[in-house]
């Protein structure tokens, strides 16, 4: 059995007898119900014993190193997880069931290719090896074909970062995002922009 | 069926509180009669239930979709293309999705306030092309009533003496954001017309209600009442007359009729308790929405009406219509790592795109409009995503798109707000095949017979879209950026929309002067039961291109008007 077989048997063995953790599975949360499931993990976040409900203790920490590995703090802005992203997937992928499978089979994977590679789970690998499994599939054309499911969970998992981070206080301040907010008056858009790209202003009368 | 029948005799029950009935209870009311008005959801007030100003993050679904509101968390709107125990069913083959809402002021709370009039060709499509029928009403009828609904809710726009999109009674408009004045400057160099957007929208303060704050999200419902919606505009002043009752929960089951045939009231279920009820009145003036008006009438069955009330024609369902829609995303290496400043404007584009083709050589009937978005929004779920797709485009990147870490998060920063879409809106020609009727088979959950879709696009609308698609395409090359969204083939419907999709149902119920062929008259009145009106998108004979509520409004208006006519004549 070739490395790409063997991946895509024990990924789909893998998730054909996922854990079965979730009572909610199948069917959304209301807006009550993910007011307090949001309220519940910021305290638990705070004190520092968020325990997931999707996600298995080891896939958590895969979880939580992923996505620092994706953004990363810097001199702008905290890291992934210092903006709740990790307890935000176990989140979203409760509250849509559709992605539980891509996010199970896709964790496993990666520890299944860990393993072939470097004989550990993902987690339990040395930053340096584990940057070696990411750089095999963060890049979609340059990867190597036999690893599709690997890079597919990789696209998949980094939109979701994104999603996570993006949308919090500390990256909308991040993005430079001004809006939401009361506006007097409306005065279009900024000058020294419309003059950069070289545009006019509307031919009509404006406010 | 046993019922518990109200004491009083109204003057008027209206079904449905939106657009239509919104307006019928406002003018009627206003006019001295008493009026109840049933509704099939709760109760809602913009200012207490909505959203407006909720940042994403205050939510762990940071404002993604949920089976209640499928256009965001935080949208205005209660209902959805699926309702638990309400079904719908379709003829094999065929789509059609159908968007309900259950609410005081239905879609209204929700909908894109783009508000353009029909033109003069609009009204007479049969007499140019020789497809569907012409109205028995022309654009000088509806003139009048058009110029009050602007004057009444307030609506912004430019003077632009285009052919065929008559102008307003207009507010100024906002001056148009930056990715807008790319756009205008893309569109220049093709010579494709583009004009100031005309949405109900206020930029200065009008009849009591203030100016717009320009936090760009009156899908959420808005809480200063500052745009159009049936419950901040029509509702209050109708129910300041003390003459309008709002029967909440209720959900119409049929329109009575006496043994001449003429309307009595309506019963309903009231969805609290499950009980039936009915109320009586002199007058009933349906506005469910296209299709729940025509399942209303053709479960409203007797000897006079075998067919449905109305329905001696037996086109009750039928020339259902929705506007053809097909986006067309691009991305601009101009917008990419912008300086930051406020984008958040109106809830809609400030600009948009007419009908351009009117003189042109074609091979389908009828046109579209282009709608514009982009802009720095508020980051909510689903930001950039795919970003692996694009972040390769204006840089060169040795291994291609994707990766991660710092190069990736500051990617991030850069593409937010660099993509720009431009949305078709097109006219789909009315056709005696394309109905809804009740299916024999399925009830809802309230017992009531459920609606059963036979819609299909035909080769009028799926070219209309190719030409769409390549207009779109043409322009983003234009602006100098790279489509994202591919060309689809003949085969995929050139990536056109499932019917209904796009949420301009009408048609259903049209107005024409022979009763053999319409069941409405040019009044919207039952030409076979002189007290029954209708005043949602129902009475329309063709959709146009233009989103259909300012045509709601108007010929609302110019109906409740009729009907006092009548009244005071002792006609009714």
């Amino acid at each position: 059995m070739d490395r790409r077989e063997s991946l895509k048997l024990l990924a789909l063995a893998l998730s054909a007898t996922a854990p079965g953790v979730l009572t909610a599975a199948g069917c959304r949360w209301t807006a009550s119900d993910a007011e307090r499931a949001a309220r519940e993990a910021e305290e638990a976040r705070s004190r520092g014993d968020f325990s997931p409900q999707f996600f298995t203790d080891e896939e958590y920490e895969t979880v939580r190193i992923l996505a620092d590995l994706i953004i990363p703090a810097d001199d702008r802005s905290g890291s992934a997880t210092d903006a709740g992203v990790p307890e935000f997937m176990d989140f979203i992928v409760t509250d849509m069931p559709d992605m539980q499978e891509p996010m199970r089979q896709g964790l496993a994977w990666l520890d299944v290719y860990a393993r072939e590679r470097f004989g550990a789970s993902f987690a339990a690998c040395s930053d340096a090896q584990r940057v070696d499994l990411v750089d095999a599939i963060a890049w979609p054309e340059d990867a190597d074909p036999a690893l599709a499911d690997g890079v597919m969970f990789f696209n998949f998992f980094r939109d979701l970062t994104a999603s996570g981070f993006w949308t919090t206080e500390a990256g909308m301040a991040d993005l430079g995002y001004m809006g939401n907010v009361f506006v007097a008056e409306w005065t279009g858009a900024r000058k020294s922009e419309i003059e950069r790209l070289g545009l006019s202003e509307a031919p009509w009368e404006t406010l | 069926m046993r019922h518990i029948i109200s004491p009083n005799v109204y003057d008027v029950a209206v079904v449905g509180s939106g657009a239509g009935g919104g307006m019928a209870a406002y003018v009627l009311a206003e006019a001295g009669a008493n009026v109840v008005m049933l509704e099939a959801g709760p109760m809602w007030d913009a200012a207490t239930d909505g959203d407006m100003f909720t940042w994403n993050y205050t939510s762990p679904r940071r404002g993604a979709s949920s089976k209640e509101r499928p256009f965001g968390e935080f949208d205005g709107c209660i209902g959805g293309w699926e309702i638990e125990g309400e079904p719908y069913t379709h003829a094999p083959g065929t789509e059609w999705d159908w968007f309900r809402a259950r609410m005081l002021g239905g879609r209204t709370n929700h909908w894109g306030r783009i508000s353009l009039r029909f033109g003069p060709d609009d009204f007479r499509g049969y007499s140019l092309d020789g497809l569907g029928d012409d109205w028995p009403i022309g654009y000088e009828d509806m003139a009048p009533w058009y110029d009050k609904v602007d004057q009444l809710v307030g609506i912004f726009g430019n003077r632009d003496g285009f052919y065929n999109e008559p102008d307003g009674d207009f507010l100024l408009p906002p001056a148009p954001r930056l990715h807008e004045l790319l756009v205008m400057q893309g569109a220049a160099k093709m010579g494709i017309p583009v004009l100031a957007n005309r949405l109900s929208i206020l930029t200065k303060a009008h009849n009591g209600r203030p100016a717009c704050h320009f936090c760009g999200q009156c899908g959420r419902g808005c809480a200063t009442g500052s745009n159009f919606s049936s419950p901040s505009v029509l509702l209050p002043p109708a129910l300041n007359t003390g003459r309008l009752t709002i029967v909440d929960n209720a959900m119409a089951r049929e329109v009575t009729t006496d043994r001449e045939g003429l309307a009595t009231g309506v019963s309903y279920v009231n969805r609290n308790d499950m009980q039936e009820y009915a109320v009586r009145a002199r007058t009933v003036v349906l506005a469910a929405s296209a299709c729940e008006t025509a399942r209303l009438l053709l479960n409203s069955t007797s000897p006079q009406h075998p067919a449905g009330l109305a329905n001696a024609s037996g086109v009750v369902g039928r020339y259902l219509m929705d506007s053809t829609g097909a986006s067309v995303a691009g991305i601009f290496p101009q917008l990419v790592g912008r300086t930051p400043h406020n984008e958040d404007g109106v809830g809609g584009a400030h600009i948009y795109i007419p009908w351009f083709g009117y003189d042109q050589k074609r091979d389908f009937a009828r046109g579209y409009h282009l709608e514009i978005w982009g802009g720095r929004q508020q980051p909510g779920y689903g930001f950039v995503d795919g970003i692996h797709t694009v972040n390769n485009l204006f840089e060169d990147r040795p291994r291609g798109g994707g990766g991660y870490g710092m190069q990736l998060k500051q990617d991030y920063r850069d593409l937010y707000g660099s993509v720009v879409g431009f949305s078709a809106r097109g006219e789909m020609v009315a056709r005696y095949d394309n109905y809804c009727e009740i299916d024999p088979d399925v009830v809802d959950k309230y017992g009531i017979p459920v609606l059963r879709f036979d819609v299909r696009w035909s080769d009028e609308e799926y070219l209309q879209i190719k030409h769409a698609q390549e207009a779109s395409r043409n322009l983003v090359e234009a602006m100098g950026g790279e489509i994202l969204t591919p060309m689809l083939s003949k085969e995929e419907g050139y990536g056109i929309s499932a019917p209904g999709q796009i949420i301009h149902e009408v048609g259903t119920v049209r107005m024409g002067d022979d009763p053999a062929k319409a069941p409405l008259n040019a009044w919207c009145q039952a030409h076979d039961a002189r007290n029954v009106f209708v005043t949602d998108g129902a009475p329309f004979v063709s959709q146009a291109h233009k989103n259909t509520t300012w045509t709601i409004l108007a010929m609302a208006w110019r109906t409740a008007d009729h009907i006092v006519e009548l009244r005071n004549a002792g006609a009714l």
